[in-house]
């Protein structure tokens, strides 16, 4: 099988000023390209969902995923980034 | 291609893993080792050991790599090799007690918890070489730490060899004074088998059977959580419709344990073997299958209607779990022991679980009596006795049935033993008091019964 080179990145917690700022802040230093942004309330949590591409990221994905969640814990939000596999896997056949 | 996955649908998974602690529970690797033979104990062991070692070397950075990529929990990655009865004939006791040092030796080196296949396939009769691994069980398992040992005394095919089932009650009780001072820790680590599987990914009972490639993995998935939340947010729909919903829940479970599968095996150059569709419990609250049975309307596990809802539990699970993988296998059911179920505890402590209960539920589930603590004075009769029920039951029905049960020394009613981390605590349970001493001490075999007229 073929593994995706796109990530999703889920941020969650109290919706405040220069979430989005402080996130793509990360992913511009380590060249990581947004390819789409949603934000929504479910079931009580502020959720921001965001597609990129990790293909050209300059970072290994670990270091990647450890720079987006010290990000979080300072704004005080959950960050997360997962290969998109695991979606398509459970959500779709 | 553009991303067609909602917002709902992504927290959907965040939850099942954040809140409702859905985890792979195992990848383990199945390694076959039937060329490690030599002509003696520490040439063969240490063959064993390189082999385990070159297959294996990358096994657990793998397992953390798709932990961090995909964001979903793997808790152990353990192996499993060939039988080590097939390759011991010729050698002694003591000799095949070596070889298990060079065992545990190579789960420590490569970083695997377990490592199953201390193993004999024994349903008709023993080799010399299976009754001397046999007899070598209860100091391998005193000696060793990661080593697991599986002993398979019956299938529907051949009947119940209850030589074996009267020698098992024996090592059982040796194991148990072996591991006095660990509560008898070791009889958590040896599974008695009827009808066992040889692709099963789950300790202690795994093994790499005959029939099976050169090396192969195989996934172990969990969620109990995911399910009995299920249940929960649907308090009063029938029960056609709850089992339509775990079905759709257990096809999201088993889709992560596919991807983990597919990607292991491509990350490790080894074939992927199977996904086990089982529900297994941890001691942690919220991760029990106990729990499920409760939320379905019980008031304890235990209690009447237990055998009803878990047997549509399991059937929901499979049937939701078959549809999302390539291959299913291994022993693909609910779990259900004790010591590791913190619902099961609770009900035991409570006196609503009886062993008379829990082999009704092992007819409707897999896989058996499992991790039940009993007086360390029970006779080894009785113990066979057990076996040979439990047996019974798998080989009548052509399914897996499997004992694992510790005697605790020193230990009795209204005790506990303490196992700690995966294996848990459990409260003894009491056994029935009359003896059955006279029937397994006739041994012979149990006929392979008829395979029609299945009424």
């Amino acid at each position: 099988m073929e593994e995706s080179k796109r990530a999703i990145i889920t941020v969650l917690g109290n919706d405040r000023v220069g979430i989005i700022y402080g996130i793509s802040g990360v992913l511009a230093n380590n060249n990581v390209n947004i390819l789409d942004i949603s934000q929504t309330i479910l079931q009580e949590f502020f959720t921001m969902v965001m597609v990129v591409d990790v293909s050209q990221s300059l970072v290994e994905f670990s270091e990647l995923k450890e720079q987006l969640a010290s990000k979080g814990k300072e704004m005080g939000l959950q960050v997360n980034i997962q290969h998109e596999d695991i979606f398509k896997y459970m959500h779709r056949i | 291609m553009r991303f067609n996955i909602s917002d709902e649908e992504i927290l959907e998974t965040w939850r099942m893993v954040e809140v409702e602690k859905l985890d792979i529970r195992t990848i383990t690797m199945g390694i076959n080792i039937l060329d490690c033979r030599k002509e003696d104990a520490g040439k063969t062991g240490q063959a064993i050991y390189d082999k385990i070692c070159n297959k294996a070397r990358n096994l657990v950075a793998v397992g953390k790599g798709i932990q961090r990529d995909f964001g979903i929990p793997i808790i152990n990655q353990r192996i499993s090799v060939t039988p080590i009865a097939l390759l011991v004939d010729g050698f002694t006791k003591e000799q095949i007690i070596e070889i298990g040092q060079y065992l545990d030796r190579a789960a420590r080196e490569v970083g695997v918890n377990f490592l199953g296949g201390f193993s004999a396939l024994v349903h008709k009769g023993y080799t010399q070489g299976a009754l001397e691994l046999v007899r070598a069980i209860p100091e391998t398992l005193a000696s060793t730490q990661h080593v697991c040992s599986s002993v398979n005394v019956g299938t529907t095919k051949a009947g119940i060899n209850m030589d074996a089932v009267y020698d098992m009650g024996q090592i059982i009780k040796s194991t148990a004074d072996l591991t006095a001072e660990e509560d008898g820790l070791g009889c958590a680590k040896l599974v008695v088998f009827c009808n066992a599987v040889y692709d099963n990914p789950f300790m202690a009972g795994a093994f790499h059977g005959p029939g099976e490639p050169e090396s192969v993995l195989n996934i172990g998935i969990s969620g109990p959580g995911v399910v009995s939340n299920v249940v929960k947010n649907n308090p009063d729909c029938s029960l056609g419709e709850l089992a339509n919903r775990i079905k759709n829940t257990a096809f999201k479970i088993t889709r992560s344990g596919e991807l983990v599968g597919r990607v292991a095996s491509k990350r490790l150059g080894v074939p992927f073997g199977i996904v086990d569709l089982s529900l297994a419990p941890t001691p942690a609250v919220g991760d029990s299958v106990a729990e499920i049975l409760e939320a379905m309307g019980l008031e304890r596990v235990g209690t009447h209607g237990s055998t009803a809802a878990l047997a549509l539990l399991n059937d929901a699970v499979k049937k939701g779990g078959a549809m999302a993988s390539s291959y299913v296998g291994g022993l693909s059911g609910a779990f259900i022991p004790v010591s590791e179920d913190a619902g099961m505890i609770a009900a035991a402590e409570a006196g609503a679980l009886t062993l008379d209960k829990l082999e009704a539920m092992t007819c409707v589930c897999s896989v058996g009596l499992d991790m039940i603590a009993i007086p360390g004075d029970t006779p080894a009769e009785t113990i066979s006795a057990i076996i040979a029920d439990e047996a019974a039951i798998g080989m009548i029905n052509r399914k897996t049935t499997a004992v694992r049960i510790i005697p605790a020394p020193g230990k009795k009613k209204g005790d506990y033993v303490e196992f700690g981390g995966l294996l848990g605590r459990a409260p003894i349970i009491p056994v029935n008091p009359n003896l059955s001493h006279h029937f397994i001490q006739r041994k012979g075999r149990i006929p392979a019964p008829l395979q029609a007229l299945n009424n």
